[in-house]
């Protein structure tokens, strides 16, 4: 539900450093979501082809970087995936653990024709 | 030419920045303010109505609550004795911080020393989104059950203070409180936790002290 906001904020950013630049046209945004973050991939193509339309980035194609979350044991070093309902490290059983990865939230680059 | 572009930049760096601008304007008046999330029908507004009317007498609260619709927790909470103001959202499932940006020059900041924004409810969305508020506080509930920390790990995981609320229900729901707390601890740990039921009035004077011991002397 909350993608719409989040697309135009991809845009706006997009758009501000394609212009900087001196940019002609944005032909793709290389995005970097980690897994705690809930976004829907398809919701944001969705809003994107149409706020877009009519910009420099209109058909620039959207590619996602989903990093899962990654938890890393504190007692024995082992990085995980957690399970859906269990965060224990597998190897160790220790609730020692904290998370490594997944918080990521962010445009790495684009791609642009100048 | 074709060229690549880093960026690397946040993308809520928008929100980011109307919320920076959000808190130095409580910073200024030196009010603490908090922001409340929680699933619908967790407790939000009854502890709201507690804090208020157990704190107010000392201490003057504004409440901002945000809703899709209707005004009846700023109603509840302006009943408590809260300088209230109400956010409708008209559908959107969060508070963002340019809507906080928007409702706080309805409040005089002078007057007062704590501000509470009652976010929508939902368990998803306004974890994405900072406001500008010092603390964010979430309210989970003994019916809610014992596995959200696993199952909304992105809103446990960027709170200030975890509230339980409804512990009176404990003896009649099956709530592993082990287990529920082990997935708050990987997720966020050394979190401060308040055990208590706005029912009984168990757990809310240690909610209460916390909250107190955080305001501006």
């Amino acid at each position: 539900m909350h993608e719409l906001p989040v697309t135009e904020s991809i845009l706006e950013i997009a758009l501000r450093h394609a212009i900087q630049a001196d940019a002609r046209r944005i032909t793709e945004l290389n995005l970097v979501i980690g897994q705690l973050s809930s976004i829907i991939d398809d919701s944001i193509q969705f809003y994107w082809d149409i706020i877009a339309k009519d910009t420099i980035a209109e058909g620039a194609t959207l590619n996602f970087k989903r990093i899962p979350t990654q938890m890393t044991c504190q007692e024995c070093h082992t990085a995980f995936s957690p399970q859906e309902d269990d965060f224990a490290c597998p190897n160790c059983q220790s609730q020692q653990v904290k998370v490594s990865a997944g918080d990521e939230f962010y445009l790495e680059s684009i791609q642009i024709d100048t | 030419m074709n060229n690549r572009i880093p960026v690397v930049e946040n993308i809520l760096s928008a929100n980011e920045r109307i919320a920076n601008q959000n808190r130095q304007l409580l910073e200024d008046a030196r009010v603490f303010s908090i922001n409340m999330m929680a699933s619908p029908g967790a407790g939000k507004t009854s502890l709201i109505e507690k804090t208020v009317s157990r704190l107010g007498t000392q201490t003057k609260i504004a409440v901002i609550d945000g809703d899709i619709a209707t005004s009846l927790d700023a109603d509840r909470a302006a009943a408590a004795g809260a300088i209230a103001v109400q956010i409708n959202t008209g559908g959107d499932c969060h508070l963002d911080a340019i809507m906080l940006h928007e409702a706080l020059p309805k409040i005089d900041l002078n007057e007062i020393s704590l501000l509470i924004v009652e976010n929508v409810g939902n368990l998803v969305c306004p974890a994405n989104f900072r406001l500008g508020t010092h603390k964010s506080i979430l309210i989970a509930s003994i019916p809610e059950g014992d596995d959200k920390p696993y199952k909304y790990p992105g809103m446990y995981r960027g709170v200030d203070a975890l509230v339980i609320n409804k512990i009176d229900l404990l003896p009649y729901i099956p709530f592993r409180m082990d287990y529920f707390r082990q997935g708050v601890e990987i997720l966020n740990p050394g979190l401060e936790t308040f055990p208590l039921s706005c029912q009984t009035g168990e757990g809310i004077p240690a909610w209460l002290d916390w909250l107190t011991a955080q305001l501006w002397k």
